[in-house]
């Protein structure tokens, strides 16, 4: 079992104060601390639990600069085999479609039989680089996957839908699946994980080793262009429910179940 | 000269610092810390993932990285949480010297039990007369035939009811004072070896102290670590790692009650305002930052120094007697910004405020650091 997980090197912006960077396209970053994007980190746990049943290889992916490195490390540390970097600078302000068609370019020389990736990223959340990327391999995907089994040549996947529903589907294999949190529990790194880490090599690629040309990638090769990132003016907009206890509770957990939170 | 960190040590530190997040959880800390109890589900999970004694040799059970790297760990748990990243670091407290003076035997019987969470090790020095003057032990050791007799009473023992062993500075040769002290291993269980608990600590409470008490204990010529009637600068040796992590616990627990002040004078709102806007509160926070980067600093040099092999007491005396200050104040003024809400367990802070205190006592006391320092400066 060959399994390919594509990650990102993302700002964490949970508790962070953002701020609007001048031009209006994009956050400030200085100042920010980065690691692997959320969705990513169970998605390389899953690959890992994978192979611990499986056998195989686990082969980390991301397209980014020197500093996602760090990133690579930690999928390294926690179990991944190997690691690729793409770089270039051709491929800054790249859309969710040219990060596919870099990701593609790599991937399709590869042997796999199971590529994940997270539903989205942190940053900007498009949840579309896994889909694309199926597309372009020509290979089934399922998204939201919160469960997986495997068997010959085949596999069984669990998907997360609104209103606290899942969804049971088959597909075949090689397929690509893009992983929601909680379907497992990230492991830590461990001081054992990081020597060992040390050791591997992280391999980088750039546009050059890669048959793209540079109409493929970066703003030349996207088909979204940012306009425009603000701030939406707070509005205020309370709801006050009244009644006895039993019915605002009542009330209460209705709207609970609505965002299906429960 | 280099002060950045290299790539392994800042993987080390984030592994540590993610760890700590998700685990030293202030809720814990607080539920030990009213206990009075260790935390032991937490100690093994942090051995298994590497942390604790990382700084011991591979052949040893640890990982073969450097004090600094310990260090780096010490930081972010103590940072963290000041109740939890205390038991953590204190769980391995007295094995360094065997590290330093044990034989092999001791070494493969000991070290990878405390690297892998499975024993608690202690070190028993101090006794009731014998505070900050060890230059004469009352515990005395006898040889008979191929053992030591030991007898009498060390008190104020870090682990002293959870450990499985101890290492025991005793009187080898009496009317020698500091010539005629030696350092023995005594595992827990062996006769005449009791332990007593100390209740009602002011703070570092899940990190358990008590009192040995020796009764005509027995113990195998083999349990000698150095040379007999070396004990004495053993130890001293010894104290000079001991004391340079109490600096960088120091220091971690700073960070940890500045990054609480810093985040509560953000959020606090008094007078139409954040509290972070007034200049009170800024020159608080500044100044705080400043001494901690620079107590940091400084127990980061102790560790490089001791990573070369390098014994410098001068510069571990100064690194205590400077970061554990600085943390004792750093943390007073950091409770200050939170007000009233600062006195309750609730906010947190004041645990850090009750644990810091210790630094400021144990490992010598910040008084026997100043002799220390003048006499090296005088030298």
């Amino acid at each position: 079992m060959n399994i390919i997980v594509c990650v990102k090197h993302v700002p964490e912006t949970a508790e962070a104060d953002i701020k609007i960077d001048s031009e209006e396209k994009s956050i400030e970053l200085s100042g920010l601390v980065f690691d692997i994007n959320e969705w990513d980190n169970y998605a390389l746990e899953e690959a890992v639990l994978l192979k611990e049943k499986h056998g195989g290889t686990v082969t980390a992916i991301t397209v980014g600069s020197e500093d996602s490195e760090s990133t690579l490390r930690k999928c390294l540390a926690r179990g991944s085999d190997k690691a690729i970097r793409l770089t270039d600078k051709r491929f800054e302000e790249s859309d969710s479609y040219a990060i596919a068609k870099i990701l593609h370019s790599v991937i399709k020389n590869l042997p796999f039989d199971l590529i994940l990736t997270g539903v989205q990223a942190d940053d900007v959340g498009y949840a579309m680089v896994g889909p694309i990327l199926a597309g372009l391999l020509g290979i089934p995907h399922a998204t939201m996957v919160k469960k997986i089994e495997l068997s010959d040549g085949a596999s069984k996947v669990n998907r997360e839908l609104e209103g606290g529903l899942e969804e049971v589907v088959e597909l075949k294999l090689p397929a690509l699946f893009s992983i929601q949190t909680g379907i497992n529990e990230p492991r830590y790194v461990s001081i054992m994980g990081i020597r060992k880490a040390m050791q591997k090599e992280i391999k980088v690629l750039s546009l050059g080793d890669l048959e793209l040309n540079k109409n493929d990638v970066g703003v030349a090769g996207s088909w979204i262009k940012i306009e425009k990132i603000y701030v939406p003016p707070a509005e205020k907009q309370t709801e006050y429910i009244e009644g006895s206890p039993e019915e605002v509770a009542t009330k209460i957990i209705e709207i609970i179940k609505s965002r299906g939170l429960i | 000269m280099d002060f950045e960190l290299t790539k392994e040590q800042k993987e080390i530190q984030k592994a540590a610092r993610e760890f700590a997040d998700k685990e030293l959880t202030p809720e814990l800390g607080r539920e030990y810390d009213k206990k009075e109890e260790f935390p032991h589900e937490l100690h093994k999970k942090a051995a298994k993932l590497g942390f604790i004694g990382c700084h011991f040799e591979e052949s040893y059970g640890g990982q073969g990285l450097g004090i600094l790297e310990n260090f780096l760990i010490l930081e972010e748990f103590c940072r963290a949480d000041s109740t939890l990243g205390t038991a953590l670091l204190v769980s391995t407290f007295g094995s360094d010297i065997i590290v330093m003076f044990g034989n092999d035997e001791q070494k493969q019987k000991y070290l990878p039990k405390v690297a892998s969470g499975e024993w608690i090790a202690s070190g028993a020095i101090t006794e009731p007369a014998h505070g900050s003057d060890i230059t004469s032990m009352d515990t005395t050791a006898k040889l008979d035939g191929d053992k030591y007799v030991i007898n009498g009473g060390k008190t104020l023992i870090s682990n002293a009811t959870i450990a499985d062993f101890a290492f025991v500075l005793c009187q080898t040769k009496p009317d020698a004072g500091r010539r005629g002290q030696s350092v023995l291993l005594v595992d827990n269980g062996t006769e005449g070896f009791d332990q007593t608990k100390i209740h009602g600590k002011m703070g570092i409470r899940a990190s358990p102290s008590g009192e040995y008490s020796f009764s005509n204990v027995r113990v195998p010529k083999g349990n000698l670590v150095g040379v007999e009637n070396m004990g004495f600068y053993h130890t001293l040796e010894f104290l000079d790692i001991g004391r340079a992590a109490v600096a960088m616990q120091a220091v971690g627990m700073a960070q940890g009650a500045f990054d609480l002040a810093l985040k509560y004078a953000k959020e606090r709102t008094q007078f139409g305002r954040p509290i972070s806007d007034f200049q009170a509160t800024q020159h608080k926070l500044a100044d705080a930052a400043t001494q901690i980067e620079a107590a940091r600093l400084f127990a980061y040099k102790t560790a490089w120094y001791l990573d070369q092999g390098r014994i410098m007491p001068k510069m571990t005396c100064m690194a205590k007697n400077f970061a554990t200050r600085m943390a004792v104040k750093v943390i007073d003024d950091c409770l200050q910004i939170f007000g009233g809400y600062g006195y309750i367990a609730e906010y947190n802070i004041e645990r850090f405020y009750r644990d810091i205190r210790v630094t400021d006592l144990y490992e010598g006391t910040t008084e026997i650091q100043k002799n220390m320092i003048f006499r090296f400066l005088t030298k």
